[in-house]
């Protein structure tokens, strides 16, 4: 079983991380005007990056270990280590597959209203992908820092006030989350004396009741770290905020940057915290499944409440992490793999979902507006201020607007057809209605939590409740695109919104993955479910500090202390 | 000086804190920064400082562990101070284009109807 970690250097499994850093970095020595090559680079960048994550996923899939890469041959609890398990392969791959459409979208216009944007696009790829491989909680701080620097740039690409201001919120919320995140593993490492993921959890069962305690305190404050970043309530007020004022490529990238927050969530609840993990079993669990079901209801009056696409969008975003974080609670409290197997299927759906709907949003709205003379002011104003802000010169600093007038135009004919019928489509995925990728996930979870507790006892009632607000939220959404795309499709139009082919191909490209989600769900759902089983019977640890450096001869002595029984 | 430290910290993080919260934007990123004093020495007190011990091992020989200072707080608290550094600064520029573009300093963009 360990054997076959030992043979090679997996050197494939840096290759998430380096194509991205390579393409980011090499792109900044040429000037932003050359915004196709740059764009044909990104491309080369993110489909080599689709191309290692299938490569990676299968060797995931072959059998049941993890592949373990220790980073400068240091041996295990010492240096720091990339771990891909099926979690990690499976989100490595969505960061891939969400990545080209927000990529195309971009192209087509949004690429040339701001500086550099290839480049940070790039560098949030390399912070995502290494804050799914890497396996040391202090490094996933550095990726974390990473992927909230990029995206710092990124929301405030193509200036003016609104991002401005969203953007002011939202990187203040961010360091302050980071500093949580910082206090947090200070804490873990003054008890356990060790920043290793699998140490860790080999470490837990074994504390003394005098420092279980403050591994408690640690663990919640890193905890409340990753759910501001997953935007739970009542930490999620800069969400739609952030989402609405970003750009649509940004907003729809963006869309699995919460996602991370529900990863780690995920990852290190399950690695710490698992039922079979002693006294700690299940802390947080209760936590969780509360302020993740807030977090839906939260999301769910939003959705109803809210005007404009992209706000809903950024409600339904909420929901959507609402759901997962309340799931992970249900898994930590002993929900078993069939739940979150289908939690996870869901999240692949879903954050593909909520990105499409962010990219669909501007076209849908187009020569839109409710009120022309309103748009028109504010438009005026935005300008107004902008211009002003150019005459203090903040251009150089990078956040003056670059007009860009090169993109292709070429228009969709029966464009009003084709954008009415993929919001359909997404609507449905989104409420979850029978046929489509969203009602396969949800369904997974409710048959996983009711199916596993009817063997031995009856079902909790919290499972109830958790199934009713589930379908209560995915009600909810419904009725908003419902009422949105009444009002938006079936009206008389006089003036046809001019849709580029290069914007409606990336919502395709990403309804096409939730087809194939739909159509082949025995194997997603299949690769879903083992995940899940990874997750639950705690081989991670196990295998991760059985790793030896590769060549026996140049390694030094093995150091790692004995800790598991 | 245990309890010195953990009073600078105190004092550290309780003036960031609330500074932090007030309306304007340089008091926010002076709170942050005073923030990311007071977690950076906390990283550094949780290490369990001793008063003269070297981080830095020697290179060859018998080494003692407890004539040294754990050299990882130290590490940590020098990536941290980057990072924080670096996005404080980011925060800065954003700080100044929020100021150009909306013509105050308040957190909101606007100044709040009395």
């Amino acid at each position: 079983m360990i054997r076959s970690v030992q043979l090679t250097p997996e050197h494939l499994l840096i290759a998430p991380l380096l194509i991205p850093l390579i393409a980011g970095a090499f792109m900044l020595f040429y000037d932003d005007r050359r915004r196709w090559m740059k764009f044909g680079l990104g491309l080369i960048s993110v489909l080599a990056m689709g191309a290692v994550s299938w490569q990676l996923l299968g060797r995931a899939g072959e059998d049941a270990l993890l592949r373990v890469y220790l980073l400068g041959n240091w041996p295990v609890p010492m240096g720091i280590v990339l771990v891909l398990d099926r979690l990690s392969a499976m989100m490595v791959m969505l960061t891939a597959f969400l990545a080209l459409p927000a990529l195309i979208y971009a192209a087509a216009g949004w690429q040339g209203k701001g500086q550099h944007f290839h480049s940070l696009f790039q560098f949030l790829l390399f912070g995502m992908n290494g804050a799914f491989l890497t396996g040391d909680i202090f490094n996933l701080f550095v990726f974390f820092e990473v992927m909230l620097a990029a995206s710092y740039g990124l929301v405030l690409h193509g200036s003016g006030a609104a991002r401005i201001r969203a953007g002011l919120h939202y990187i203040a919320i961010n360091l302050t989350a980071s500093l949580m995140f910082l206090i947090g593993v200070a804490l873990i490492y003054g008890v356990t004396g060790t920043l290793n993921m699998a140490e860790l959890s080999q470490l837990v069962p074994h504390l003394t009741t005098a420092e279980r305690p403050l591994f408690h305190v640690g663990a919640a404050i890193l905890g409340m770290a990753f759910v501001t970043k997953a935007a739970i309530w009542p930490l999620c007020f800069w969400l739609p905020r952030t989402y609405t004022a970003a750009s649509p490529p940004v907003a729809a990238i963006l869309a699995l940057m919460s996602k991370v927050g529900v990863y780690a969530v995920l990852r290190l609840a399950l690695l710490f915290f698992a039922p079979q993990g002693g006294a700690s079993a299940g802390f947080g669990g209760p936590v969780l499944l509360t302020f993740g079901m807030a977090t839906m209801v939260y999301g769910a009056a939003g959705v109803l409440a809210v005007d404009g696409l992209a706000r809903k969008a950024g409600h339904i975003a909420l929901i959507s992490s609402g759901t997962l974080i309340a799931a992970t609670g249900v898994a930590l409290l002993g929900g078993g793999p069939r739940m979150l197997g289908g939690a996870l299927f869901y999240l692949a759906g879903s954050t593909m979902a909520v990105s499409a709907l962010f990219l669909i949003d501007e076209m849908v709205t187009r020569s839109n507006e409710a009120d022309p003379e309103d748009a028109a002011r504010e438009e005026a104003e935005d300008a107004a201020r902008i211009a002003a802000a150019e005459e203090l010169e903040w251009g150089p600093m990078g956040l003056g607007a670059v007009e860009d007038d090169d993109a292709p135009a070429v228009a969709l004919p029966g464009s009003l057809v084709t954008v009415g019928t993929l919001f359909a489509a997404l609507a449905a995925v989104l409420a979850g209605i029978p046929p489509f990728a969203g009602f396969i996930g949800k369904f997974a979870m409710v048959s996983g939590l009711i199916g596993g507790a009817s063997e031995a006892t009856s079902v909790p009632p919290v499972a109830w409740i958790f199934v009713f607000v589930l379908f209560a939220s995915g009600f909810a959404v419904l009725l908003a695109l419902l009422r949105f795309g009444m009002a938006r499709f079936w009206v008389a139009i006089e003036d046809r919104p001019r849709i580029l082919v290069l914007e409606i191909a990336p919502v395709a490209i990403l309804l096409a993955g939730l087809l194939m989600m739909t159509l082949l769900a025995d194997r997603a759902m299949t690769l879903t479910l083992t995940a899940a089983d990874g997750l639950l019977e705690g081989r991670y640890a196990a295998t991760v500090m059985a790793v030896r450096p590769v060549d026996p001869a140049a390694a030094p002595e093995d150091d790692s202390r004995d800790v598991a029984p | 000086m245990t309890l010195i430290l953990a009073l600078a910290i105190g004092v550290l993080i309780g003036s960031g804190l609330w500074l932090l919260l007030r309306p304007r934007t340089f008091q926010v990123i002076c709170g942050l920064q005073l923030l990311s004093y007071g977690v950076n020495l906390f990283i550094f007190g949780v290490g369990r400082p001793v008063v003269g011990a070297p981080p830095v091992m020697q290179k060859a020989g018998f080494v003692d562990p407890s004539a040294y200072a754990d050299p990882v707080p130290q590490a940590l608290v020098l990536t941290a101070i980057v990072i924080s550094f670096a996005t404080t600064a980011l925060f800065l520029v954003v700080l100044l284009a929020a100021r150009g573009a909306t013509g105050t300093d308040h957190v909101d963009g606007r100044e709040r109807r009395p």
